[in-house]
């Protein structure tokens, strides 16, 4: 139970900024993510909410309390890394109850918290195993495991999927979204480069862009109303489609932005052009036609497609579902 | 079936064996010429001075030597008066006092080369403005020939004329000029400081590797988790670089055994340092008893030889480059 703020947060490595001022306020028990490329500084603002960076300039309070010296042990988190960061000479046992051991906790506690944990995280059978006799997704449920034993206010994720193969990142994201539910008075900090881990797991989003934060808002919220074309561009799959010069003009926008499931194919009118490939994914099929554009529009259609490759086709947005921008990006 | 038998050997098992023989052929191309060079350089000398520790050979007469059995090792001649006199290396004083003074050096050097280098190597570890140079200038006096370290070191440590001397007087430390190298009650721990300056670098900068190899986020976990620094120390870096400390040690610890160069040019002729290698080579060109010490030089390779299977034994050493 923590209610985190950031004000005016700014980190510089020598004389490059990284964070360049972020205002931020991450509800208690809240699930935030922060997304953007690389790059961007989402990683480096984790960490200086763990307190493995000192911040250059501004405040960081957890609960109203100011927090910019307080040793990261003394913050009341836990963090999960890209890596797991485990001990690689101590069983898992050893892995998860270490931090307690040294504060002190009594035997029998440190126990029963390890073996909850491990319940909780089907990592029973392994417990006297060593990190290397795992696999990457049981290696990364005992740094989980560890975090979950400390009992944080806050649980900070560090890009904790991207050493997995796509099969046990969905597997491992759904666990993570189970303990969020479990775990509901936790507030938890969640960072990654991935969109869908971002739209999956969030309560809310923040954007990160060049060390700055570009938009924050539920998932729903960035999708439909996203305040600028980066927004735009990063949030969704396939990316939004852009339109400038005469497609836009007739929108009184600089550049129109159409999301592919808003594209559709139409008997008159539209923007002519032909089909120059097609991805069948079984469930939807996502046509890419070039009308001209300076890069070809990408239309998804449920199931499969009637439109062969090479057919001249017509296509059109459907009505309101058009995103305008201005020059500088910003959403009109 | 017998033809489908036939069939598959002639198809696939001659490819397999075509591949892996075409793998043989090129690592033993690879392979040849280090194991020739070891054989010319290491292994002949080697099973040479084990024939001539058993025989009675001599610089001059080495190629009229004749086998004389373990004579060198141990023999005896029973006196007229039937008291037995006991010979041979075995059971010479001179030789024994060159085994414990051999093991002495080697225990005291290593041990303190090890915990110096590690300190080094911790500070070096550390991320600080001309790291780079820093590590460069520390190996300095590993990179001085010994010959040339240990003659620099022979005119500071001079009784009349050395600056040892000279600073420790005037900082009133001392108030006579000691003949640090001569005298019998400084001349292993002139012998011990000179080769602990010039061998930590080496063990530092082993560890050093070691170190380099433990992954960062393994030390921000524990800063999350709270464990003060000196328990991560012991904790966390020391078993995690357990395994190259280990393999620095074993090399210390061969290379202190047999240790000649330094003792040579620094203390020569002081029984107090004389080590096995000293002696053995006094034996073969000084005294011309050139199979007595090729005796001694056979037993200084049992020697090694033991030692070396047992701390890899019990260490439990990894030589193979596997983690952990």
């Amino acid at each position: 139970m923590a209610n985190l703020v950031l004000k005016n947060v700014k980190k510089s490595f020598g004389s490059v900024n990284v964070i360049k001022g972020v205002d931020l306020e991450i509800k208690s028990g809240e699930f935030m993510v922060f997304v953007g490329p690389s790059g961007c500084g989402k990683s480096t603002l984790l960490r200086l909410i763990a307190g493995l960076e000192d911040i250059t300039s501004g405040t960081l309070s957890f609960d109203g309390q100011v927090v910019n010296a307080l040793a990261p042990s003394r913050r009341g988190i836990a963090m999960v890394f890209q890596s797991y960061a485990l001990y690689p000479h101590m069983t898992v046992y050893e892995n998860m109850a270490f931090g307690m051991q040294l504060s002190g906790g009594s035997k029998d506690d440190i126990k029963t918290r390890v073996e909850k944990a491990a319940a909780l995280l089907q990592i029973t059978p392994y417990l006297e195993r060593l990190p290397k006799q795992l696999s990457g997704g049981q290696r990364q449920r005992v740094a989980i495991g560890r975090a979950i034993v400390r009992d944080p206010k806050v649980f900070l994720f560090d890009e904790p999927l991207s050493n997995l193969d796509a099969a046990l990142r969905v597997a491992t994201r759904l666990e993570i979204a189970k303990l969020h539910h479990s775990m509901n008075s936790v507030t938890m900090v969640y960072v990654t480069h991935d969109q869908v881990e971002a739209m999956t797991l969030a309560d809310r989003i923040c954007v990160l862009r060049d060390g700055l934060v570009e938009q924050v808002g539920t998932p729903l919220e960035l999708y439909e109303n996203p305040t600028n074309i980066f927004v735009a561009g990063f949030i969704g799959s396939p990316k939004m489609n852009f339109l400038e010069g005469k497609f836009a003009e007739s929108y009184k926008a600089h550049t129109i932005g159409v999301r592919s499931e808003h594209m559709e194919f139409v008997k008159k009118g539209g923007w002519q052009g032909s089909v120059i490939h097609a991805e069948k994914m079984g469930s939807d099929t996502y046509s890419f036609v070039d009308v001209g554009s300076a890069e070809p529009i990408i239309i998804r259609e449920t199931g499969t497609s009637r439109h062969d490759v090479n057919a001249k086709v017509s296509v059109a947005p459907m009505d309101g579902k058009v995103h305008r921008f201005a020059a500088d990006g910003k959403a009109i | 079936m017998a033809a489908t038998q036939v069939l598959s050997k002639d198809t696939s098992v001659p490819m397999k064996n075509e591949l892996l023989a075409g793998r043989t052929r090129a690592a033993m191309i690879f392979l040849l010429p280090m194991m020739l060079a070891l054989a010319i350089v290491a292994g002949w000398p080697l099973l040479r001075s084990i024939w001539f520790s058993f025989t009675d050979a001599s610089l001059v007469h080495l190629y009229e030597a004749k086998f004389v059995g373990f004579k060198n090792y141990l023999n005896w001649i029973d006196l007229p008066s039937g008291k037995r006199v006991y010979t041979g290396v075995l059971v010479d004083k001179g030789w024994w006092n060159a085994v414990w003074n051999t093991l002495r050096f080697g225990t005291v050097s290593v041990v303190l080369e090890t915990i110096f280098g590690l300190a080094v190597a911790l500070v070096l570890n550390a991320e600080f403005k001309g790291r780079g140079i820093v590590r460069a200038a520390i190996l300095v006096p590993w990179a001085i020939p010994t010959v040339v370290s240990a003659k620099m070191w022979a005119w500071m440590l001079n009784d009349q004329l050395g600056i040892v001397n000279d600073m420790l007087q005037r900082l009133g430390i001392i108030t006579e000029k000691i003949a640090w190298a001569a005298d019998a009650n400084y001349s292993m721990a002139a012998v011990l400081m000179v080769d602990i300056w010039k061998t930590t670098p080496f063990m530092a900068l082993l560890i050093l590797a070691g170190l380099q190899m433990v992954p960062k986020d393994v030390y921000e976990a524990a800063e999350i988790d709270g464990v003060h620094p000196v328990k991560v120390f012991f904790k966390v870096t020391l078993p995690l670089i357990k395994p190259a400390l280990m393999v620095a040690v074993i090399f210390r610890l061969m290379d202190a055994m047999r240790i000649f160069d330094l003792i040579y040019v620094l203390t020569p002729n002081s029984s107090q340092t004389k080590t096995m290698s000293v002696i053995s080579r006094e034996n073969l060109f000084d005294f011309d008893k050139f199979a007595y010490g090729s005796a001694e030089s056979t037993l200084l390779f049992v020697f090694l030889l033991i030692m070396v299977t047992a701390y890899i034994k019990f260490a439990k050493v990894n030589l193979d480059g596997s983690t952990q």
